[in-house]
């Protein structure tokens, strides 16, 4: 097995908070891997550092053996590397299928036009494949400010495998979705994953999801990583039974049910 | 060592005037997040309202030193009076729009007040020099200043530090500051966050005036002269950072100095001073000197 | 899935149709429709910007700035070529924009609009004291020429009516296009939500200043043909006021088509001529009061208006 991701003692504080210390991971082409851990043991902030949204105080991330600590969000895209937000991060005011021709437009190795529409036939017609691929494309003319919070997240998840990425980072995609749904939307998200070859890291607060769709699972708890291995072994973890899941089991409760409006 | 004091002391005044207009503007800022464009407007209501005031009393010839306490009055009332009206008759429907539509709405407002201005007070100008004579002048290392230039120091320390007591000594003013901070929870624990914004504007509007009639007596009062006054309010606001009233003091600080040494020195480049200033902090500072940004968590 | 848009054929026609009937306008209507025509391109400029969520306080720095370089081109250098002119503006204001853009595609929302309104109160500052301008008065342009004819000056201002209209022509004709490309689409794309923007690998920063430098480009070209009708040019082109204006006419029209803001701005010299002559002392009254109308019962401009009726139409 190759890896394609490796970070090597990345480091976040925040002022005297150390929201990350010492994280080393290493994640494996076309792997599966879910991350658990409850609120405030740094996983967005792990997320956030590979994808280049917050800078690591010190460590380093490699992808493909290229040192990418440093880069912004966009050069981390342009090298392969997408992610999905726990809260959806979408265009409001424009309709599905917009959001997914400017997703398209944009990940693509041609320049932004200024002349040529971006709507032809040919674009809309990407666009709505890409839409059926996670079953969304019958909200294709409705604006995602009314969407319900389940399609936002495929959508969320669609746009940003857009660019047909080697390593997709989900932040808790089934958070703010109703319990009922959650199976229906990781079984869409996990095919599409499959179907496109890339590796993924998702963040999941239910044992049982992850333990339905990860292959090896990733514990953190105050920052550090407490255990690394595959999923049976890694739930039955002593500490991670102690600090984990003993309490995720009764409080299934997604983390930010905030509205995806800003 | 003449010019170093001439603009030392030209800076000064010039900051404690820009400071007083400054004040009402970023206060409303900071509590109802509306960047007024008729605080100049505002401005020139007490102005016109002090002259017209000034001119009435020494008419009649009262006593003279009295005029003070009644041409502040009548601009402080003024101020209010017209911050009551907009409040009370516009903002109040306008309330939750986006920032830089409020903007345009008082753009609004400020179009209908010049045009209220001339409607009450014509187009003439209005000369209140008495209470600036009053004072007499002071010879100072043989250069001679008008006494009432230090008035208005006065006046901008005695504003300053009543704001600020105000601010940090009283529950209301703590209050404010809770609401400048976080209008959600305070909203949340129950303040009543309306009529915090119908006092903060309503008190702004009659510092603006305050500020007008302040300087009456030191200028010929014509049409316009809020509209200048406003934009150089936002610069100074803008360089201490929206909302800070004590950023609004370094900002007027700066923006008075600055001018004070190139009207003395160069005086072609006044304007280009006082903007330069403000986009030079801006460069430095994008939020104002006294406003941190916060990263949005995703 | 398309809906056929027939904008390009109609901007044809609305050519054609301005240009003849340029030859029976009176005067004074002619003189207002170019005006019209010129502040409209500065609004075109804007309204790109504020399609991407961002309002320039200052466009009046380039609106002046186009003005200027008309005045000083005839009056100090000898060139009076009306086009070529118009290019030279275009060029000089698109490099100034490449300056100021740098800083200025970093900031946002109400600190975006400040720092424009300053840069254009820089200038207004320097102009008033360069007694070598004019200072306030400013000064009369050279009468332009074409392609080296003089016009005599009861063919001028159809020359340069016929100028404006085929400026606003090409300009409305390639921002219509403009809106529905990808670069069009960007602009929303950082008003809804930049880390998306950023993570879709696109840099906001860049469609910012982008959008920007072609606002001032258009603002330019808005000053010159106003300098070239008005025959004259002071500073308060660039004065805060003039760029409000321009604020004030985008939000008339509304962003939603670029056709909104030709519209707003021919409604707009309308209601001001007729409330300047109707009531000398409350004109600007009058304006404010359609102005906060507007934004109170019409928040997406005159445009929406139409645009209801349209659809409206289209079901019976
Ligand atoms: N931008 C930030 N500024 C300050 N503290 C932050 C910031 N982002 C995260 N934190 C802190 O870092 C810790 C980890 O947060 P996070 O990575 O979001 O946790 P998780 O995603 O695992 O719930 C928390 O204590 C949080 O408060
Ligand atoms: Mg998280």
């Amino acid at each position: 097995m190759s890896s394609i991701l490796e970070t090597k003692g990345l480091t976040k504080s925040f002022g005297a908070i150390t929201a990350a210390a010492n994280i080393n991971v290493t994640i494996n082409e076309k792997e599966i891997v879910g991350v658990i851990g409850s609120n405030g043991a740094g996983k967005t902030t792990f997320i956030n550092m590979v994808t280049g949204y917050l800078k690591p105080t010190g460590g380093s991330i490699l992808f493909r053996g290229r040192d990418i600590t440093g880069f912004s969000p966009r050069q981390v895209t342009r090298t392969g590397i997408c992610r999905s937000f726990q809260v959806a991060q979408l265009f409001p005011e424009l309709t599905t299928l917009e959001n997914m021709l400017v997703a398209h437009a944009m990940l693509s190795k041609k320049r932004l036009g200024m002349q040529a529409p971006m709507k032809s036939q040919t674009n809309i017609d990407t666009a709505m494949a890409a839409l059926s691929g996670y079953e969304i494309e019958s909200y294709a003319d409705a604006p995602v400010a009314t969407l319900p919070q389940g399609i936002r997240k495929l959508l969320d998840i669609a746009m940003a495998m857009a660019s047909g990425p080697d390593l997709l980072l989900l932040d808790e995609p089934t958070s703010g979705v109703a319990i009922e749904e959650k199976f229906g939307l990781m079984d869409t998200v996990m095919e599409a994953v499959k179907r496109s070859g890339a590796a993924s890291l998702f963040v999941e607060h239910d044992m049982e999801i992850v333990s339905r769709y990860a292959t090896r699972v990733i514990a953190f708890y105050d920052g550090h990583i407490i255990a690394d291995g595959p999923t049976e072994e890694a739930l039955n973890n002593p500490e991670v039974r102690e600090y984990i899941v003993g309490s995720e089991l009764h409080l299934q409760k997604p983390e930010d049910d905030q509205n995806a409006e800003n | 060592m003449d010019t170093l004091l001439v603009i030392l002391i030209d800076g000064i005044v010039y900051s404690s005037w820009l400071f007083i207009v400054a004040a009402g503007l970023t206060l409303v800022y900071g509590v109802m997040k509306i960047l007024n464009m008729a605080h100049g407007s505002l401005y020139a209501i007490g102005a016109y309202s002090a002259a017209s005031m000034v001119g009435w009393y020494f008419t009649n010839g009262y006593v003279p030193w009295a005029s003070y306490l009644v041409f502040l009055a009548a601009a402080i009332l003024a101020g209010a009076f017209a911050g009551l009206l907009i409040e009370r008759g516009l903002l109040r429907v306008m309330y939750g729009r986006d920032e830089v539509v409020m903007i345009l709405v008082t753009y609004g407002v400020l179009l209908i007040l010049e045009d209220v201005i001339k409607l009450l007070w014509g187009v003439e100008a209005y000369f209140a020099y008495q209470p600036y004579s009053l004072v007499g002048r002071t010879k100072l290392l043989g250069i001679t200043f008008a006494n009432y230039d230090f008035v208005l120091i006065a006046a901008a320390v005695v504003i300053g530090a009543m704001l600020w007591a105000g601010l940090n000594r009283t529950i209301q003013g703590k209050l404010l500051r809770a609401v400048i901070h976080d209008r959600d929870i305070s909203m949340a624990m129950g303040i009543n966050v309306k009529r915090t914004f119908f006092v903060t504007f309503v008190l702004g509007s009659a510092l603006g005036a305050l500020a007008g009639g302040l300087t009456a007596p030191a200028l010929s009062v014509v049409p316009g002269i809020g509209i200048e006054v406003g934009i150089l309010a936002f610069a100074v606001v803008v360089i201490g950072g929206l909302g800070s009233v004590g950023g609004a003091a370094v900002g007027a600080l700066m923006v008075g100095i600055a001018r004070a040494i190139a009207v003395h020195t160069y005086p072609q480049v006044e304007l280009f001073v006082i903007y330069g200033v403000m986009a030079m902090v801006l460069v430095v500072r994008p939020q104002g000197l006294f406003v941190s940004t916060v990263a949005r968590k995703i | 899935m398309l809906k056929t848009d027939n904008t390009s054929r109609n901007l044809c026609i609305a050519f054609v149709l301005l240009l003849l009937v340029g030859l029976i306008l009176p005067n004074w209507l002619a003189f207002l429709t170019t005006i019209a025509l010129a502040k409209a391109m500065v609004v075109v400029g804007l309204v790109m910007l504020m399609r991407a969520g961002l309002v320039s306080f200052g466009q009046g720095l380039y609106y002046c700035l186009g003005g200027y370089t008309v005045g000083i081109a005839g009056q100090h250098l000898g060139i009076t070529d009306a086009v070529g002119i118009l290019f030279v503006s275009a060029f000089i204001a698109g490099c100034l924009a490449a300056l100021l853009g740098l800083l200025l595609c970093r900031y946002r929302e109400i600190f975006f609009a400040m720092l424009t309104l300053a840069f254009s109160m820089i200038l207004y500052g320097v102009l008033v004291k360069t007694s070598e301008l004019g200072s306030t008065d400013g000064f009369n342009v050279a009468k332009v020429t074409l392609l080296g004819w003089q016009p005599s000056p009861g063919q001028l201002s159809l020359v340069v009516y016929s100028l404006a209209c085929l400026v606003a022509f090409l300009t409305a004709f390639f921002m219509h296009r403009y809106y529905q490309s990808g670069m069009g689409f960007a602009g929303e794309a950082v008003r809804e939500n930049e880390i998306r923007v950023e993570y879709l690998g696109v840099s906001p920063q860049r469609v910012v200043f982008i959008k920007y430098v072609l606002a001032a480009m258009l603002a330019a070209v808005g000053g010159s043909i106003t300098a070239m009708i008005a025959g004259h040019v002071d500073p308060e082109m660039a004065y805060w006021t003039t760029s409000g204006e321009f604020v004030f006419v985008a939000l008339l029209g509304g962003t939603g088509h670029v056709v909104a803001a030709f519209i707003g701005a021919f409604l707009f010299e309308v209601i001001r001529t007729i409330a300047f002559d109707l009531a000398p002392y409350t004109w600007q009254m009058i304006l404010g009061t359609t102005l906060l109308l507007v934004i109170f019962f019409l928040p997406k401009g005159l445009w929406s208006l139409l645009k209801a009726k349209k659809v409206g139409g289209n079901n019976v």
